[in-house]
């Protein structure tokens, strides 16, 4: 116990906290438009859109990480033109893993963005409008900054979910140390090692530690919103 | 001239609505909730269309369902005050008020930020957020917010319906100030006679979806559609006359109407101010000889135009006296006695008291 965290729990923290973060990066955009499209838009396919935003809630986590093997693997449909075209391989790589990360963790984010934007009052937008603003001057200038903190909410709660990512991760980015080997997959396999009860405790302690820190930074930051706004 | 003749249908509720009223000026839409006001002022505004009709603004076809124009909501530069105040909670009264300012087209500016904040009393609330503002505060950023978007037409819907007695009071005056010294036309949106009495020269009386008159305040407080909104108390003729002398120690002034003189209790005002009273029909005593020791104030010569009947108990008698029209609300007993009908002669007999007075400034 003379040296915690080691340099390979250490590697494990921060590839967490980069894997989670740039998963938040990739998707944040995506999930607000996603919100936008299932709030406001009325098309016939929506519920179907809906239904796919919030499978991965319900798919084990190993299906969506094979899913995205056959889809973005080095001979995937996607995975195959990318690394062709751009030279961007995501299998195997912490890329990979984020990207992995990112789809679990996309319908939380839609969710709370979506309740957010629901609560956004139209009669302000409406406002706005007739002040002679147009779309995308009002969603910048009045929709989004009143999402804010529904968009911070499912930002916050979508990277502290990031960092515990296990089933998909290891299928589609494997269990490669530095490079996808993020927190839960250390724990899994410390636990898999011979006598690897003790960094698996300790990882555990990191893991609870990180979670609870998120959480407080979580509400801290929903206040501050509050605030912002004035509610 | 705001000219607007439109069909829409929301459910079960339709909206049959054909309108002119003069700019600039106020027209005031006066009617129940749930009337089509609201419906009414969307469509003027944009935010909804009508399902048929038009809608033009002096020489500018804002909707024309027919040719297919319809002006965008945020093209038209159409102020819109709304019940609630609407402002933007994560802006200060200051960006609230400047949001409408930056997206008028330079060219279009003819009311200036320092003009807004003058009028409208905001110096000291601009660095304040709009949750720390009294609801009639609110309000009058709101206005302000409107007026600086450089409206060529401005909409008021019922902007004091969420306020209180005394918090109308807040925000009437600067109401009026808005009218008298600017010339944007204005739609102001009531159920409350007393604000259309005050602020309005032109009406538009609305009931269950449809215009059932429409006119100069004058011509609309002698129809008998109003008395189903106002009920028989409110019922009166609205007189605009021009003050031309004043009793400051006793609190009166004589005022000019058609060719009569009537002796009301008015304060603050000057010679020559335009004033607007109410007569109300209730208070009007007429009489068929000239009648001495009374202790009312004017006695005025006219003559009977018209008696309708106004409920089981009474009749309306419209009485000419020298150019301005007079409602007398009296009973079937009295009408009998007098042998009053129309062409006959009658005094008239108004308590300088119960005259409700508005000043202008026109």
């Amino acid at each position: 116990m003379s040296d915690f965290p080691s340099s390979a729990e250490l590697d494990a923290l921060r590839l967490s906290l980069e894997v989670a973060a740039r998963s938040v990066g990739f998707s944040l955009p995506l999930a607000v438009l996603a919100a936008w499209v299932l709030t406001r838009a009325r098309f016939p396919g929506r519920p179907v859109l809906d239904a796919f935003v919030h499978l991965p809630l319900v798919l084990p986590p190993v299906a969506v990480g094979y899913v995205l093997l056959i889809l973005f693997g080095v001979h995937g449909v996607i995975g195959g033109w990318l690394r062709d075209r751009l030279g961007i391989q995501l299998a195997f790589t912490t890329a990979g893993a984020a990207l992995a990360t990112a789809v679990m963790t996309f319908p939380l984010m839609v969710r709370a963005i979506r309740m957010a934007l629901e609560n956004v009052d139209l009669g302000l937008e409406a406002a706005a409008r007739t002040l002679g603003a147009g779309p995308w001057d009002r969603f910048f200038t009045i929709t989004l900054p009143l999402m804010l903190p529904g968009i911070l909410a499912g930002a916050v709660t979508a990277f502290a979910a990031g960092l515990g990512e296990f089933g998909a991760v290891i299928t589609f980015a494997s269990n490669i140390p530095g490079a996808t080997r993020t927190l839960p997959l250390a724990l899994y396999t410390a636990i898999q090692s011979p006598g690897g009860d003790a960094p698996a405790t300790r990882l555990a302690i990191l893991s609870i530690v990180l979670g609870l820190l998120g959480l407080l930074a979580a509400e801290l930051l929903a206040r501050r919103m509050r605030r912002f706004l004035g509610r | 001239m705001l000219r607007v003749a439109v069909l829409k249908q929301q459910g079960r509720f339709t909206l049959r609505a054909r309108f002119e009223a003069p700019t600039p000026g106020i027209v005031a839409f006066f009617g129940r909730s749930g009337c089509g006001k609201t419906t009414l002022v969307n469509i003027i505004s944009g935010l909804l269309t009508p399902d048929e009709g038009s809608v033009r603004l002096d020489d500018s076809v804002l909707t024309d369902t027919g040719s297919g124009i319809a002006v965008p909501v945020e093209t038209r530069r159409i102020g819109y005050v709304f019940q609630d105040p609407r402002l933007f909670p994560h802006f200060s009264v200051l960006g609230n008020l400047r949001y409408g300012q930056k997206r008028a087209a330079p060219a279009t500016h003819s009311i200036s930020f320092d003009e807004v904040v003058a009028l409208l009393g905001l110096a000291a609330l601009l660095d304040r957020q709009p949750q720390q503002l009294s609801g009639g505060e609110r309000q009058r950023v709101a206005l302000g917010r409107a007026l600086l978007s450089q409206p060529r037409l401005l909409l008021l819907d019922e902007p004091l319906a969420s306020l209180d007695v005394a918090r109308r009071e807040e925000v009437l005056p600067y109401l009026e100030a808005l009218r008298d010294r600017l010339s944007i036309p204005m739609v102001y949106v009531s159920h409350q006679f007393d604000e259309v009495l005050r602020l309005a020269n032109h009406v538009v009386l609305m009931d269950s979806g449809t215009v059932v008159a429409q006119g100069t305040l004058g011509e609309v407080s002698l129809r008998p559609e109003l008395r189903a909104l106002v009920g028989p108390d409110g019922v009166g003729a609205v007189l605009d006359g021009v003050v031309t002398k004043t009793d400051p120690g006793r609190g009166m002034a004589d005022l000019q109407l058609g060719n009569g003189t009537l002796y009301v209790s008015l304060r603050d005002v000057g010679v020559g101010a335009r004033v607007r009273v109410q007569l109300l029909a209730r208070d009007i005593i007429l009489a068929t000889e000239l009648p001495r020791g009374l202790s009312v104030q004017n006695t005025l010569k006219g003559i009977v135009t018209e008696v309708s009947d106004d409920d089981q108990d009474a009749v309306l008698v419209k009485v000419d006296v020298g150019g301005a029209i007079v409602l007398a609300r009296i009973t079937q007993n009295a009408l009998d006695t007098l042998h009053l009908s129309a062409g006959r002669s009658v005094w008239v007999l108004i308590k300088a008291v119960s005259t409700r007075g508005h000043a202008f400034r026109m």
